[in-house]
């Protein structure tokens, strides 16, 4: 059940993604992205990762998609504006390339499938492995750092002089 | 795939923020890489899902950062078109 749902949402996010090629309007590429998102999302759920699918469409969807539409909305000219430059060739070949070797790559590992079940509810676990001993603390507090200076950054940059 | 996906469109856009979405969207595609990862490889340990919400963390804070960049250099220039903003070009 859980691999029909993956590939299902697995279809939906490389459609809409490839909607965002096609289409003219930015607008409708941005509202792409969001279905994008709630795909990865679900994949996410598919994969028995829990907390890592909500705090996805939390941050992701509420937070990303959101500044991507205000920016959008604040830079007006939407109707003709999702239209590619000149590097299209080299770009698919480069593409295709990157494409071939990733599945190639993943073909021919001989990953080390770990038969033990995924841990069902990941929060507590993933609460464990990030804040108690021998945990990444540190990480998490770089993080905030992180974040601390980008919303810095951004206020300092849009400033109206 | 949708790593793939987003690549192309991340080179071939002339919209900057056409280009900062489909970044997005390829780190979107890296995590999901890193969580089946996690889930098949090392199940009990949950490393790839750690990392995953690290990915997560950065990808939201440069997202912030890079549509500053675009609305100011929309607010003095009036364009985003990529190919036009070449004040650095030689």
């Amino acid at each position: 059940m859980y691999d029909l749902s993956f590939y299902i949402m697995a279809l939906f996010a490389v459609g809409a993604a490839l909607g965002m090629l096609c289409t003219r309007n930015l607008f409708r590429a941005a509202l792409l992205l969001v279905v994008c998102f709630f795909t990865v999302g679900g994949i996410y759920v598919a994969l028995s990762a829990d907390f890592v699918a909500v705090a996805q469409v939390l941050v992701y969807v509420g937070a990303v998609a959101v500044l991507v539409i205000l920016a959008i909305m604040l830079t007006r000219d939407l109707r003709q504006a999702n239209f590619p430059n000149r590097l299209r060739l080299g770009a698919f070949i480069v593409s295709a390339l990157v494409f071939g070797l990733m599945v190639m790559s993943i073909y021919y590992t001989r990953w080390k499938v770990s038969p033990a079940p995924p841990t069902e509810p990941t929060t507590a676990a993933l609460g464990a492995r990030l804040f108690a001993e021998n945990g990444y603390l540190l990480p998490v507090e770089i993080a905030s750092v992180l974040i601390l200076a980008s919303v810095l950054g951004a206020i300092v940059l849009l400033r109206e002089k | 795939m949708l790593f793939c996906i987003g690549l192309y469109g991340a080179l071939t856009r002339r919209n900057a923020i056409a280009i900062l979405m489909f970044v997005e969207l390829m780190l979107n595609a890296a995590n999901i890489a890193m969580v089946a990862f996690s889930r098949y490889v090392t199940p009990v340990v949950l490393t790839g899902q750690v990392f995953a919400l690290f990915i997560m963390v950065v990808a939201a804070a440069e997202a912030a950062v890079a549509l500053a960049i675009i609305i100011s250099i929309y607010r003095s220039r009036q364009i985003i078109d990529a190919d036009k903003i070449d004040l650095m070009k030689g």
